[in-house]
């Protein structure tokens, strides 16, 4: 009932915003503030629930929150929202980032505050209901509404080019949901077919999975339609291009959310839904996938290092570090998939306080291009500080969550496959050429006459100050988080037959 | 001894002051700022004392203090745990030891800094990274402490950031190296795939009997260790980061591109010997890189006129012959001499400092000259610091070194090829250790610094002189390493092979001064000969090797994402757009409108159909 709760609480926060901007256009902020927080709490509140102490020992039983009611009946769909500790965890990223997103929009948007922070909270539901829905026509439900907010939210309050971006970002994710929702449609059928009751429910399909029903070769097909949705989401090469133009254009509240939580959803589909519906193919398509996954590393770390524009810089370096979670998705042992949802959260820490900078810059000196900064350590040197801290921590600097995140995906995918995992060590090399150059070409260097940047203000020091916290945090004691996984993933690992 | 955690905690401590100080209540004021820096690694140096004289007394041979699981998942487990041993105390003392003189020289050298507390912050965590790098327990940990080094390396020789060129520096350092840990990743991989575990100890356990001595496998991970190594400390070839490193102020130069850092790849390999000795092929790579390293860099020192840069090679050529040392299985001969090296390379790099500051930024050898008198200090320092270096009978150096290659020589099969090479870099070391004694020292007082003088303060002159103290004694410590690293007897040589090794400084000595001393020989008569011009430059250019790695690879990755900025893939998408809006606008093309138009489509469409009913 909580989850649903918690919908419902950034649904109704969406429309309470919209409707108060009348009174005063900066009440909806505080609206979204408040929603936004008090989710954030009850989520807190939840986590012994998701404390391994809390299971029985040896159980594989790991959900908890469930609740299932009848929706449309005549076609065996439900309401069903549960979580387990990779939604729980995933939902904290999502209600943290928010925090962030909303204080990133605080001053930026000034036209038409209380449609905005609509959007923002619609997105925020949309992505909760990804996170919680267990029935496969609710997941698709909730797939759809994150959507259509986020493409309002380039659309209206995106920057130069916002139209083209906004459209790119819309038929790419729609082309692949529609995949997606033929493959959830198909294989609804042909499983009625064997068993002869047609169901949605996620624990259904994945007692059917383990039954082995549908033919290995139908099975490909359906992987193939779910995967191809999750790699455009996520993004993975050759589906990546809407990344770089939704990334600049949208308002930097947008590109928080994007980067940090949007494209995990297309991590945790294949997590959640790739691996344990159809473990063997899964197996067989790994080559191709994990190829796939290490020439993203590659490619987006040498196209990172060419671009002028701050923000394209970094969403190309995101489509670099989702490289590593195909990689370890797709090796599926244990370690690699701790270091997949270890990356996801450190990414996501990592490449929203990055896109909070990019925006802080382009709100005080109106440009995102490298050839109009230079030289500002000096009249902001915590600003500095900060964007230092967060390119070394996107090099992958141990002590830092996103080391451990690749380091458990490397050594955890090596056996799988050493040649490929070494191609991906590369990455190692890379990541510094372009993450030092952006505190090169921004801070360091002679003080350009006339240029100063405006040192970060009270709200986005102690927004970036949080981000930090747990970037250290989840780099010293990730264990924490280790623990809290390690029965779900043991399981994911165990189905794909590989045991390590 | 369970006070060793302290160790690492007290420079993080300073760092973690100095650090969030400024950013909260605003800046320190200066003293304040250079006490916490300085003290914190006093208190660690203290602390190393205290440990260490415990864990002598105790006779244990190791002792293990594990704080926290850092991460465990499936069958990997790693601690953060610490190992003290013999060897990571030698190294701790070091680290501590010499890092505390030269933070208490740098609260003087970089006072009137602007950036003082940043840079004392910055020294600060290098050396809690370094103490975590020699006690880790296992790869994984010893990674964190590695790559927070190199980190450390990177923001120091960039610290005047306001010359892009200094940023350059420090990014080339910074990614150069990470070549070599890259491989040295893949070597951790590829060992927790065969033994299940990166816990140092365990390894060495398991390897015995994991692998026969030639093992391919065993053999492979070696070379892999021994790349990050090479990279690390910037041996053949990789070394090409550490001249240009000489960018950061000179106090950095001594502490990690001197004293501590460059040597963590000769801690590496000696830490994990059982696998070098496993794999034959790996541990003569490690002497033949050196003996390689020591000759060109030795080579090139010879040619250069930047005072730091001429360090800055001999500790390239330096660290080779700790290599060597490994290499040839002198395993506590390379130790030692990492240690004496440490003392007189830093005690050279920091008297350069004073020389440096006191001629206003000046680095040109040829620009110096007459300033024994103008600057006493830095004389006395160079003169026992190069003593040292060269290898002078009674120095700390002549103790290690002369150990060294009497072990290369009494290696069977290559070891008199090896002995020989090391003969000759010694040769090299007297001559351009002592042309820069020579030219600087000697000779007419330069016009361009004939106003010099001696930039004195407490801070830094005191440091100097217990460095003196350590270059000229420090040969006759006994470094108890027996109980870490395999003891090999001290090798019986020839008396002419003896003697040769003790007196090729002085052949070097006297052919420095005959060119630069006295000038009876011309170096210009010399640079007269055939091909001496294009072999002056190529040594001088360090072999070219940054040319070579410029055109190979970092031209080449430039110009592959310049050409590819608009991303190629996006094209293919574009097309696909392209061909849709084309065919919309075809399609277009047929409602115009025109009743004609229609009628006659309507028609022909009928006929084709009626025709494709008939014939089919």
């Amino acid at each position: 009932m909580i989850l649903v709760f918690l919908i419902l609480l950034l649904f109704a926060g969406g429309v309470v915003a919209w409707l108060v901007e009348s009174i005063n256009p900066k009440l909806p902020r505080w609206i979204a503030l408040l929603s936004v927080s008090t989710a954030l709490i009850m989520l807190v509140q939840l986590g012994p629930q998701f404390s391994v102490t809390t299971l029985e020992a040896g159980s594989t039983q790991t959900w908890n929150l469930l609740l299932i009611a009848p929706w449309i009946p005549r076609f065996g769909i439900q309401f069903i929202f549960a979580a387990d500790s990779l939604s729980y965890l995933m939902l904290l990223l999502t209600a943290v980032l928010g925090l962030v997103a909303v204080g990133s929009a605080w001053s930026e948007i000034k036209q038409r505050v209380g449609f905005f922070y609509f959007n923002l909270l619609w997105v925020l539901a949309g992505v909760v209901g990804i996170f919680t829905a267990m029935d496969m026509f609710l997941f698709f439900f909730f797939w759809e509404v994150m959507l259509i907010p986020m493409f309002f939210i380039i659309a209206i309050w995106g920057h130069e080019n916002r139209t083209y971006a906004a459209i790119k970002f819309f038929i790419f994710t729609q082309v692949s949901g529609l995949l997606m929702l033929l493959a959830i449609i198909v294989m609804a059928i042909l499983q009625a077919r064997h068993t002869g009751t047609l169901t949605f429910n996620y624990f259904d399909w994945l007692q059917n999975s383990s039954d082995g029903i549908l033919s290995p070769a139908v099975n490909g097909y359906l992987m193939l339609g779910f995967f191809i949705a999750f790699a455009v989401k996520l993004p993975s090469f050759p589906f990546h291009t809407w990344l770089p133009d939704a990334h600049t254009q949208a308002p930097t509240a947008g590109s928080v959310i994007l980067a940090g939580v949007l494209l995990k959803t297309g991590a945790y589909g294949l997590l959640r839904f790739v691996l344990p519906l159809f473990p063997q193919a899964s197996v067989e398509f790994a080559p191709i996938a994990m190829t796939l996954g290490v020439i993203s590393i590659i490619y987006g770390a040498s196209m990172a290092f060419g671009q002028q524009d701050i923000k394209r810089l970094i969403a190309y370096s995101s489509i670099s570090h989702m490289g590593f979670i195909t990689l370890a998705i797709f090796a599926a042992t244990t370690v690699a998939l701790q270091g997949a949802v270890m990356t996801m959260l450190a990414h996501g820490l990592s490449s929203a306080a990055l896109f909070a900078m990019a925006g802080a810059i382009q709100h005080r000196l109106h440009s995102r291009n490298f050839a109009d900064m230079g030289g500002l350590w000096q009249s902001a040197p915590r600003f500095g500080a900060c964007m230092m801290f967060f390119c070394l921590a996107a090099l992958g600097l141990p002590g830092l969550a996103n080391f451990v995140g690749e380091f458990l995906v490397l050594i955890g995918s090596f056996s799988t496959n050493p040649v490929l995992v070494s191609i991906a060590a590369l990455g190692m090399i890379a990541a510094p050429i372009y993450a030092l150059m952006v505190v090169q070409k921004i801070f360091h260097g002679a003080p350009k006459p006339g240029l100063k940047l405006d040192e970060l203000n009270l709200r986005e020091s102690s927004m970036l100050g949080l981000l930090i916290v747990l970037t250290i945090y989840l780099g010293f004691f990730p264990q924490s988080v280790l623990d809290l996984l390690e029965p779900l993933l043991l399981t994911t690992a165990h189905s794909t037959g590989i045991v390590l | 001894m369970d006070k060793l955690w302290l160790i690492p905690t007290f420079p993080l401590l300073g760092f973690l002051l100095l650090t969030l100080a400024p950013l909260t209540v605003g800046t320190l004021p200066r003293k304040l700022s250079g006490l916490i820096g300085a003290g914190s690694i006093g208190l660690a140096a203290l602390t190393t004392l205290y440990v260490g004289n415990d864990f002598l007394n105790s006779g244990e041979q190791s002792f293990q203090q594990v704080l926290w699981q850092w991460f465990q998942t499936g069958s990997l487990q790693v601690g953060f745990g610490l190992h003290l041993d013999a060897l990571s105390l030698v190294m701790l003392s070091v680290i501590t030891g010499v890092g505390f003189l030269i933070h208490v020289y740098s609260t003087g050298f970089m006072f009137d800094d602007p950036s003082f507390a940043r840079f004392m912050s910055y020294m600060n965590l290098f050396v809690a990274a370094m103490v975590m790098l020699v006690l880790a327990d296992n790869l994984a940990l010893l990674f964190l402490g590695w790559e927070g080094v190199g980190l450390c390396s990177y923001l120091l020789i960039g610290f005047w950031y306001t010359d892009p060129h200094n940023g350059y520096c420090a990014r080339k350092a910074f990614v150069v190296t990470r070549v070599g840990d890259t491989a040295m990743a893949i070597g951790l991989f590829l060992l927790f795939q065969e033994v299940g575990t990166l816990h140092i100890n365990e390894i060495i356990a398991i390897s015995g009997s994991q692998w026969s001595s030639g093992d391919s496998t065993i053999t492979l991970i070696a070379f892999l260790l021994l790349g990050g190594a090479v990279g690390k400390s910037a041996q053949l070839p990789l070394q090409t980061w550490l001249p240009d490193a000489m960018a950061g102020p000179t106090p950095i130069s001594a502490l990690i591109h001197a004293a501590t850092m460059v040597t963590a790849g000769v801690y590496l390999i000696a830490r994990t010997h059982p696998l070098f000795i496993l794999a034959p092929d790996a541990l003569m790579a490690v002497a033949i890189i050196g003996a390689a390293t020591l000759l060109v860099a030795g080579f090139t020192a010879l040619t250069q006129t930047d005072i730091k840069r001429i360090l800055a090679y001999s500790t390239v050529s330096q660290i080779g012959y700790m290599f060597l040392a490994l290499g040839v299985g002198a395993w506590s001969g390379g130790i030692f001499h990492l240690m004496t090296h440490a003392f007189f390379k830093a005690l050279l790099f920091l008297g350069a400092g004073t020389i440096i500051m006191s001629l206003h930024h000046e680095h040109n050898i040829f620009k110096m000259g007459g300033m024994r008198k103008k600057l006493p200090l830095a004389f006395i320092c160079f003169m026992v610091g190069s003593a040292a270096l060269v290898a002078l009978p009674l120095t700390s150096g002549y103790y290690s070194k002369h150990d060294i290659m009497l072990y290369a020589w009494a290696l069977p099969g290559a070891g008199p090829w090896l002995w020989g090479v090391a003969l000759l870099g010694a040769l090299l070391t007297a001559t351009y250790t002592f042309r820069l004694v020579f030219v600087v020292f000697f000779g007419p007082v330069s016009s361009d610094h004939a106003e010099a003088t001696e930039a004195k303060s407490i801070s830094m002159a005191l440091p100097l002189l217990v460095l003196c103290a350590l270059a000229l004694s420090g040969g006759y410590w006994a470094l108890h390493l027996d109980s870490v690293l395999p003891a090999s007897e001290h090798p019986h040589v020839p008396a002419l092979v003896n003697g040769l090794t003790n007196a090729v400084p002085f052949v070097g000595i006297a052919i420095a001064y005959l060119y630069f001393g006295s000038r009876q020989l011309s170096v210009e008569r010399l640079m007269s000969l055939p091909m001496a011009k294009n072999l002056h430059q190529f040594w001088y250019s360090g072999w070219g090797m940054d040319q070579l790695y410029n055109g190979l690879l970092v031209k080449p990755w430039v110009l592959i994402a310049q050409i590819n900025r608009s991303d190629i893939i996006d094209h293919f998408y574009n097309v696909l757009a392209l061909i849709n809006r084309l065919v919309h606008e075809l399609i277009s093309k047929t409602q115009n409108g025109n009743l004609r138009w229609y009628a006659s489509s309507l028609a022909m469409g009928a006929v084709l159909l009626l025709g494709f009913g008939l014939w089919s």
